[in-house]
């Protein structure tokens, strides 16, 4: 099964990874542009093999409170979903983090505000980075831009989650979700025996056996002084993740002029923005932040310190900008371009706005 | 060598469904690809399309605006994606309800009679092998046998005893150009 190459849609690689992780559970409920991911569980059939529930709940509330349920067992367990389910799911995501309980959540973005449409978006960006559910809280949020890296992800988020007793998130969109490409899946690990659990997560609620004292896992805390306790404990984990998991790419930046920052489906279209910018002898690098949060500030503020502008492209009205901005200080120009609704910008209409916005002007 | 392509026409008409076969295609021969479709209501009858990349090198964007190739199958997709030819590009369209022609003179265009020739093989499912065979014949960006090699993975065992038509349509749709 190593090595195979394979012709796989986003959505499914994710399915698929999550099967050869060795994850324990799925519950989802399906929603445009993400329902390959339950479909490709239901057809592989993974509770024969390795024995991983799929579940199909009866709403995005209840899937998200039966991930918040498994992850205190100290359980593998995820959930999909797009953009107007992850709204409904944000009380169960705020729980998970209070409680300190890890998790993989997927998003695979689509057009919003409300229902809005089905193709891609990256309008959640916000929800995803700052916040979403109420209180103090990060979840550690992955950007996909490709289907292996769709594939890669999951095992990613799932050890950082366990690693930090934390919240992962995929924040994936529609393209990258339907999008077809080649992928190579990682080998298939067993699921963790009980046993394994007691000794990886001694946290967990999954049964004492007059071994230990009780474990208790609650988000409510109505003593104020150890509810901020609590609160500098989160904190301190959030400042550790900033320091060891930021992630990101960076393209022909040595000896760029100008720099697109993007992620996901629009650093793609960017990269052929590029070619065709170099080609006219326009000097363009790319930087992509692989984690959004935490976002990779000391690398971009190190990368872009020579460049003219920045052309910060999204597929929304402006949200990573602020990162952008913040990172470099402000001290070129930052300039923002968004396409938004499921509409996706092409690599010649942004060249044509990186020469707008910051080459001639 | 870098193939962009995008595939044009009503669902239904098995559009998707070439494009996947095309990029599994590629795959046979170790290139890079890609397939991106038009997803949703699009499926359920109105146009679909598709885009495919098969490249010698790495592939950036999947989201393109101009192609190498323009395969289209019916006439609101022919006036979508003329434009879309490359300078020098090439625009291939099945001639069947086509009342408006296209008129660019910096592209080579091939009309073909794929309807007509699914009548004549008396298997209106061979419509997309056709189109395909045609297309590979102009540019031969994968072999046949790569084609036939990717159908044998792609379908499920049980339509294997349909491989040998579809070859058929492919020989079919390569005689259709002039």
């Amino acid at each position: 099964m190593k090595d195979e190459v394979t012709l796989m849609k986003g959505n499914e690689a994710l399915a698929m990874a999550a099967i050869r992780y060795g994850a324990d559970a799925y519950f989802g409920y399906p929603i445009t542009p993400q329902s390959e991911v339950l479909e490709k569980l239901e057809e592989e059939m993974p509770w024969d093999t390795t024995g991983m529930v799929v579940l199909q709940a009866e709403s995005e509330v209840a899937a998200i409170n039966m991930v918040y349920g498994g992850a205190m067992t100290g359980k593998a367990v995820f959930t999909s979903t797009s953009s107007p389910g992850f709204s409904l799911m944000q009380e169960g995501v705020s729980y998970l983090a209070a409680s300190e309980v890890p998790a993989l959540l997927i998003n695979v973005q689509r057009g919003g505000p409300g229902l809005g449409t089905i193709h891609a978006s990256q309008a959640d960006y916000f929800q995803a980075c700052k916040g979403g559910g109420h209180g103090d809280y990060h979840m550690i949020v992955l950007a996909p831009s490709s289907v292996q890296e769709m594939a890669d992800m999951v095992a990613l988020g799932f050890d950082l989650a366990f690693k930090y007793r934390c919240v992962s998130m995929i924040l994936a969109d529609g393209t990258i979700g339907q999008l077809m490409e080649k992928v190579v899946l990682p080998e298939q690990r067993p699921r963790r025996t009980d046993e394994e659990i007691r000794q990886q997560c001694p946290w967990a609620v999954n049964g004492r056996k007059g071994m230990r004292p009780s474990n208790v896992i609650t988000s409510l805390e109505l003593d104020d002084d150890k509810m901020e306790e609590n609160n500098w404990r989160f904190q301190a984990t959030y400042r550790e993740i900033e320091k060891n998991e930021t992630r990101c790419e960076l393209v022909d930046v040595e000896d760029c002029d100008y720099m697109i920052t993007a992620f996901g489906t629009t650093a793609r279209i960017a990269m052929k923005t590029m070619e065709l910018a170099r080609k006219e002898g326009i000097k363009v690098g790319l930087f992509r932040p692989i984690t959004l949060w935490p976002f990779p500030e000391k690398e971009l503020r190190e990368a872009a310190k020579n460049v003219k502008g920045i052309l910060c492209v999204e597929l929304n009205a402006g949200q990573m900008i602020e990162d952008v901005k913040l990172a470099v200080e402000c001290k070129m120009p930052v300039e923002h371009y968004g396409r938004f609704g499921g509409n996706v910008p092409t690599p010649d209409e942004l060249l044509n706005v990186l020469k707008e916005k910051l080459i001639n002007k | 060598m870098i193939n962009e392509i995008v595939i044009a026409g009503f669902g239904g008409q098995g559009v998707l469904s070439m494009g996947k076969i095309l990029a599994y295609s590629g795959l046979m021969e170790d290139k890079e690809v890609c397939w991106l479709p038009s997803y949703g209501p699009e499926q359920r009858g109105g146009t679909a399309n598709v885009t495919v990349i098969v490249s010698d090198e790495r592939i950036s964007s999947p989201v393109l605006n101009t192609y190498d190739v323009v395969v289209v199958l019916n006439q609101q997709s022919l006036d979508k994606f003329e434009s879309k030819v490359k300078p020098g590009g090439i625009l291939m369209y099945d001639t069947y309800g086509i009342h408006k022609k296209p008129t660019r003179t910096d592209i080579t265009v091939y009309p073909i009679e794929a309807t007509e020739a699914t009548i004549e093989m008396n298997n209106s499912k061979t419509f997309n092998m056709i189109v395909l065979g045609a297309l590979l014949h102009v540019r031969p960006m994968v072999t046949i046998e790569s084609v036939l090699k990717a159908l044998k993975k792609t379908l499920p065992e049980r339509h294997h005893h349909l491989i040998p038509l579809n070859e058929q349509a492919l020989n079919k749709g390569a005689s259709l150009i002039k």
